[in-house]
């Protein structure tokens, strides 16, 4: 199965503000209660979004000039606690293709990346200038350029922190690795006789 | 030079390089829950693909389960799609499966280690991030994402870059009144919520040695909220004691090879780690967080801090951000602080020891009025131990509800949630904003014993003047 080369994100993008944002945030518990993926889209950010009777909230989201974003963009520490890949899945079934933040939590950076969705770490000060941008020019477009790490959106140019493997996996089209895992299926059947524990 | 146990481990797992510079890595127990794993059974259909091997894949259901009413079909009928879901990919699969008549069901880290399933010197997946708790028997447990679990169904092996080790020894011993819990929630306070990313976290000196498996297990529980992927303890004669006679551990006939086997994989004492922590353990106070996250933690003598005193910007906002939603005052004493609900059960807590304990106290005490209690054994085996010790009449004597297992109220994915912006005294592990089901209610983590103070006073409370500890 030939998976897509990522090598670059290009569209337009939404600023969710904040540190620590954790995957009970990106999408609260509740609405997990699914056996598919499909649909988890809506509730993303539920309940910073959303009032008590589902009404809009004011919210980046919500905001009409940033409707159809494909690149998130936040703070540090982004995706912390869980390692449910319902929030990963949430932003990809909202629309998001790419996010760009201080830093990542470690699961959360592994689900995106096998998910096909780069995660890009860039300084508190770019994120600031690109996050002043946007708000000035909803509709401007930011170029995530995979294979060099670097951002250009407008004017603004800086470069990203993508980890060699993941940019590695992204753009050779290698972000599943199941096609991989499964060719070493014989030298597997070895080791696992050889365990010592449970039956194999 | 010596290794340490994750190196051996890790050594003995990998299969290969793979070509983004990951290890391709042998995992040797998968356990899987209905939340995480019907997606990557979906997975499996779509690619046509089959568990390859079945004996060593572990099913239970926890985390949708009611604890009252457990009748199937359940009231609401997404969890009774889960439920059935499961069920259906367990037989299909081949896949053993803990359900809730067989008597074993329970909450998956509660499950492994009571059944044996949880040995020394393994791998073990799981799509929970609380999968760490089963290092308190030395082996590397690892949290996962669905496409990891799918990963692990069809091949046994996941994509896993290597961690670095931190060694974090905790010398002499805890005070009266304080607990693992304490333990765990001061390591988090001192390193931070993301002071363990990249890291496994060996926990070790004499307090370690001292403590039973299930202490061990409430700290490796955690390692998590600490950022840590993993955490794990050396394998010791306690850990073999523990094992001994469990339906999946060694038989008889097997049992000194494997001793011998597991006791290799403790970390040799000239090893070497990546970094090194030493803590005191008289320092630890019993700890209450008092914010939104893990690490915002103190002696239950603190008061809640000043976002105007913090001089970084974003800790300040952060401060701020936690005080607001907790609805505390700067410079307030947490001490005091009126309470709605009392949780007892999770992972971290939810064991045969954690339930003895408090029971231990709570004779002859009754719960405030105005706050509900409730006790959820984290398995069929222990409600079954608790029951047959009388425990749970101690509880109901007090006012506490005794439930039936599950994850209950520590993630709102069943009935039991808080309602508005209720305040809970929580022995479960996570207080991020609107984790136990209401988007506004507010948590605060603690001990056991502490959980039953503040039920017992109707606010939080110091369990050692409560109970006179």
């Amino acid at each position: 199965m030939a998976l897509e080369k990522i090598t670059e994100v290009v569209g337009r993008a939404v600023y969710v503000q904040g540190n620590d944002i954790d995957t009970d945030r990106i999408i609260p518990a509740r609405f997990m209660k699914c056996v598919t993926f499909d649909g988890l889209g809506e509730f993303l950010f539920y309940d910073v979004r959303k009032d008590d009777d589902g009404n809009d909230k004011e919210h980046s989201l919500n905001d009409p000039r940033f409707s159809g974003a494909s690149i998130l963009i936040s703070n540090a520490n982004f995706g912390c606690g869980s390692s449910r890949e319902h929030a990963p899945q949430a932003l990809y079934r909202y629309g998001f293709r790419a996010v760009i933040a201080e830093s990542f939590a470690e699961i959360f950076f592994g689900n995106c990346c096998g998910l096909g969705v780069p995660c890009a770490a860039a300084s508190h000060d770019d994120i600031k200038k690109i996050t002043d941008l946007i708000e000035l020019n909803p509709e401007m477009e930011v170029h995530l350029d995979v294979v060099n790490a670097e951002i250009v959106a407008g004017d603004l140019t800086f470069s990203v922190d993508i980890p060699a493997a993941a940019r590695e996996a992204l753009t050779q089209g290698r972000w599943d690795p199941i096609a991989e895992l499964q060719e070493a299926e014989a030298v597997i059947a070895e080791r696992v006789s050889a365990l010592g524990y449970l039956p194999g | 030079m010596g290794q340490n146990l994750f190196e051996k481990v890790w050594d003995a797992h990998a299969v290969r390089s793979l070509s983004n510079g990951q290890t391709q890595l042998l995992i040797g127990t998968h356990l899987i829950h209905e939340v995480t794993s019907p997606q990557a059974f979906g997975m499996l259909r779509d690619l046509g693909l089959k568990v390859r091997y079945p004996s060593r894949t572990f099913a239970t259901v926890d985390h949708i389960v009611p604890t009252d009413q457990r009748v199937e079909p359940f009231s609401d009928p997404l969890a009774d799609a889960m439920i059935k879901e499961l069920a259906k990919n367990a037989e299909e699969f081949g896949v053993t499966y803990f359900d809730l008549g067989s008597g074993k069901q329970g909450v998956v880290h509660v499950v492994g280690p009571e059944q044996g399933i949880t040995q020394p010197g393994s791998t073990i997946a799981c799509g929970d991030s609380h999968t760490a708790t089963h290092g308190a028997f030395g082996a590397i447990a690892f949290g996962i994402g669905t496409t990891q679990v799918r990963d692990v169904l069809a091949t046994q092996t996941m994509s896993l870059g290597k961690l670095k080790v931190r060694r974090i020894n905790v010398e002499g011993e805890l005070k009266p009144g304080v607990y693992a819990k304490d333990v765990a929630l001061h390591i988090i306070n001192l390193l931070g919520a993301n002071g363990g990313i990249g890291y496994a976290y060996e926990y070790g000196g004499s307090l370690f040695d001292s403590f039973s498996m299930e202490e061990r297990m409430t700290v490796c529980n955690m390692s998590i909220e600490g950022g840590a992927r993993c955490g794990y303890v050396n394998p010791d004669d306690k850990t073999f004691e523990y094992l001994k006679g469990r339906p999946y551990s060694p038989s008889e006939d097997k049992w000194d090879e494997a001793v011998l086997r597991w006791k290799s994989f403790a970390s040799d004492s000239d090893c070497e780690y990546d970094d090194v922590v030493n803590i005191s353990a008289e320092e630890i106070a019993p700890t209450v967080t008092w914010g939104v996250s893990p690490d915002q933690g103190f002696s239950i003598e603190g008061v809640i801090p000043n976002p105007k005193d913090e001089k970084d910007e974003n800790a300040r906002l952060s401060i701020r951000e936690a005080i607001d939603y907790m609805k505390l005052e700067p410079g307030e004493p947490i001490k005091g602080t009126k309470i709605d609900v009392a949780f007892l059960g999770s992972c971290t807590n939810g064991r045969l020891s954690d339930f003895r304990e408090v029971a231990k106290f709570l004779k002859g005490h009754k719960v405030a009025q105005g706050v509900k209690a409730i006790a959820v054994p984290g398995s069929q085996i222990v409600d079954t131990l608790a029951r047959n010790e009388g425990l749970h009449e101690i509880f109901t004597e007090a006012g506490f509800e005794w439930r039936g297992a599950g994850c209950s109220m520590c993630l709102a994915m069943n009935p039991d949630k808080l309602v508005g912006d209720q305040l809970c005294a929580s022995s479960s592990n996570r207080n991020f904003k609107g984790r136990q089901g209401s988007p506004t209610g507010r948590t605060v983590l603690m001990s056991p014993v502490m959980v039953a103070a503040a039920a017992v006073r109707g606010s939080i409370s110091d369990a050692r003047e409560v109970f006179s500890i």
